[in-house]
């Protein structure tokens, strides 16, 4: 077995070092008033968030709750943008929005770098992956990606309503993502569970949450191990070899990295496919033009992008300051919504209507700033070739049932369960 | 016309190669960069404007010349 001092071969050594860090009571129910009390994690906000979000931009553009221990909501694009570019107040250290503070001197580089890093240490974190997700580099995944949306729908064969959501979109981000960090195919399941525990168990008791992180923690450290014993060529074995200021990464660098290229790869793109195709479900007119139309999908794509846009990420303010007109507290979380930006009025023609040939679209569904995705050329190639085989293959569908719709709940929104009747 | 890019503003998002390949490229690392010296030739003054009007970080300019 080949050994790498970083790593300790029994995970418990790892956990037991993280829970230094402050917890806030939890408190959830329903929401009396969203300017003075919003919860992203209650069923209203996942049913349908834009009405809550456009009447806020009206009333209360910066909106505040007690919960999470203290959070802010901005719906203008100008304030979520400028959040986004001001890395010196506003800081990454945690962008999921929970129960629990880290402690402060996890900053620079966080638990999952570099999306959860500040700088200086996160330009020289990124610059070790932005390599490996270029489009030119993501191309390589297209033909494997391409055959097995075909394979998926190859499966679908002989029934009139399917889950586009279940049976579709979940399995095309999981795939490529294993196959690019190295892990195996039939893991996938496990990874769901992951990406639920981490985006979506936010409410649940520390105990659990704890247990959860320590599952994922030792399952990266499993593969860590299965990769020094036999190195390949993927994103595992780059960041087990790849060297920062001269030394090789630290080991929290390291798994935080691969969790980091795991969750976040699997919940968004799942998010934008199943989007997608709910709107196309619904509204025939843009289904049939697109159909008819392959070439115009690259930019209805990026309509669909913004109006549904799947990321909503999360901050932590640095000091106490006041900050256009609201006192933010140090350590105050702001739910930065990519979401509501996006239907900003003051930014966008017609923001709420989902104009399927926009010209001009500069939405922020990747983020803005030195955070933009990491993987958003990997996400748009995903959702490109998944909506081309989908409406090649199965040009006519409508929902089945609109109210057997599901969506996720948290930072992270799409469709769970999208009963499609087909052909 | 030329186009020019901002690389202090861009952050590789990649909307001007997407939407104007003959007129932007990716460097390895993925930012934007301009091919050639940026004049855009005619017929391509429309890709020109949507690479433009697309960046999400604005760091794409449009230069009249003369």
């Amino acid at each position: 077995m080949a050994v790498d001092e970083r790593f300790p071969q029994d995970p418990r050594d790892v956990a037991e070092e993280a829970e230094a860090g402050v917890r806030n009571e939890i408190i959830t129910g329903p929401v009396s008033d969203w300017a003075t009390d919003f919860s992203h994690l209650e069923p209203e906000w996942s049913a349908d968030p834009y009405p809550i979000q456009d009447d806020l931009r009206q009333r209360c553009p910066i909106a505040h709750t007690e919960r999470f221990g203290g959070a802010w909501l901005p719906t203008r694009y100008k304030d979520v943008s400028a959040i986004a570019y001001d890395t010196e107040r506003f800081s990454s250290r945690q962008i999921i929005v929970s129960n629990f503070r880290s402690p402060r001197d996890i900053a620079p580089v966080g638990e999952a770098p570099p999306i959860s890093s500040d700088p200086p240490f996160h330009h020289d974190a990124r610059k070790l992956l932005l390599g490996g997700f270029t489009k030119k580099e993501v191309a390589k995944q297209e033909p494997a990606t391409r055959a097995f949306c075909h394979a998926l729908v190859d499966e679908l064969a002989g029934r009139d309503v399917v889950d586009a959501a279940r049976d579709y979109a979940q399995h095309i981000p999981v795939r490529v993502i294993a196959n690019m960090l190295g892990f195996p195919e039939e893991d996938g399941p496990q990874f769901r569970v992951f990406v639920e525990d981490v985006l979506e168990g936010i409410n649940r008791q520390p105990e659990e949450r704890q247990e959860a992180f320590a599952r994922l923690d030792a399952y990266l450290l499993a593969q860590v191990h299965d990769h020094l014993d036999n190195p390949r060529d993927d994103l595992t074995s780059f960041l087990i070899d790849a060297e920062l200021y001269g030394s090789k990464l630290p080991p929290n660098v390291v798994t935080g990295a691969m969790a980091l290229l795991l969750i976040a790869g699997i919940d968004t793109t799942w998010s934008a496919i199943g989007s997608s195709l709910w709107h196309l479900a619904k509204t025939p007119a843009d289904r049939e033009r697109l159909v008819a139309e392959p070439g115009l999908l690259p930019t209805a794509m990026e309509e669909f992008l913004r109006v549904y846009a799947p990321v909503t990420m999360a901050r932590l303010v640095r000091d106490d300051m006041h900050w256009r007109g609201v006192d933010m507290k140090a350590d105050d979380w702001i739910l930065l919504s990519f979401p509501a930006a996006n239907r900003d009025p003051a930014q966008f023609d017609r923001p709420g209507e989902v104009v399927i040939d926009r010209e001009v679209n500069r939405h922020a569904a990747f983020g803005l700033g030195i955070h933009r995705c990491l993987g958003s050329h990997l996400a748009r190639m995903e959702l490109r070739v998944a909506l081309e085989v989908w409406l090649e293959r199965v040009p006519s569908f409508t929902l089945d049932n609109p109210a057997a719709v599901t969506w996720s709940s948290g930072q992270i929104r799409g469709p769970r369960s999208l009963p499609l009747r087909i052909g | 016309m030329k186009v020019q890019i901002n690389p202090e503003l861009c952050q590789g998002h990649g909307r001007c190669y997407d939407l104007a390949p003959g007129l932007f490229g990716a460097d390895d690392e993925g930012y934007g960069q301009v091919l050639g010296d940026g004049t855009v030739p005619p017929g391509a003054g429309h890709d020109a404007e949507l690479a433009a009007a697309n960046c999400p970080e604005q760091a794409v300019e449009l230069l009249e010349e003369g």
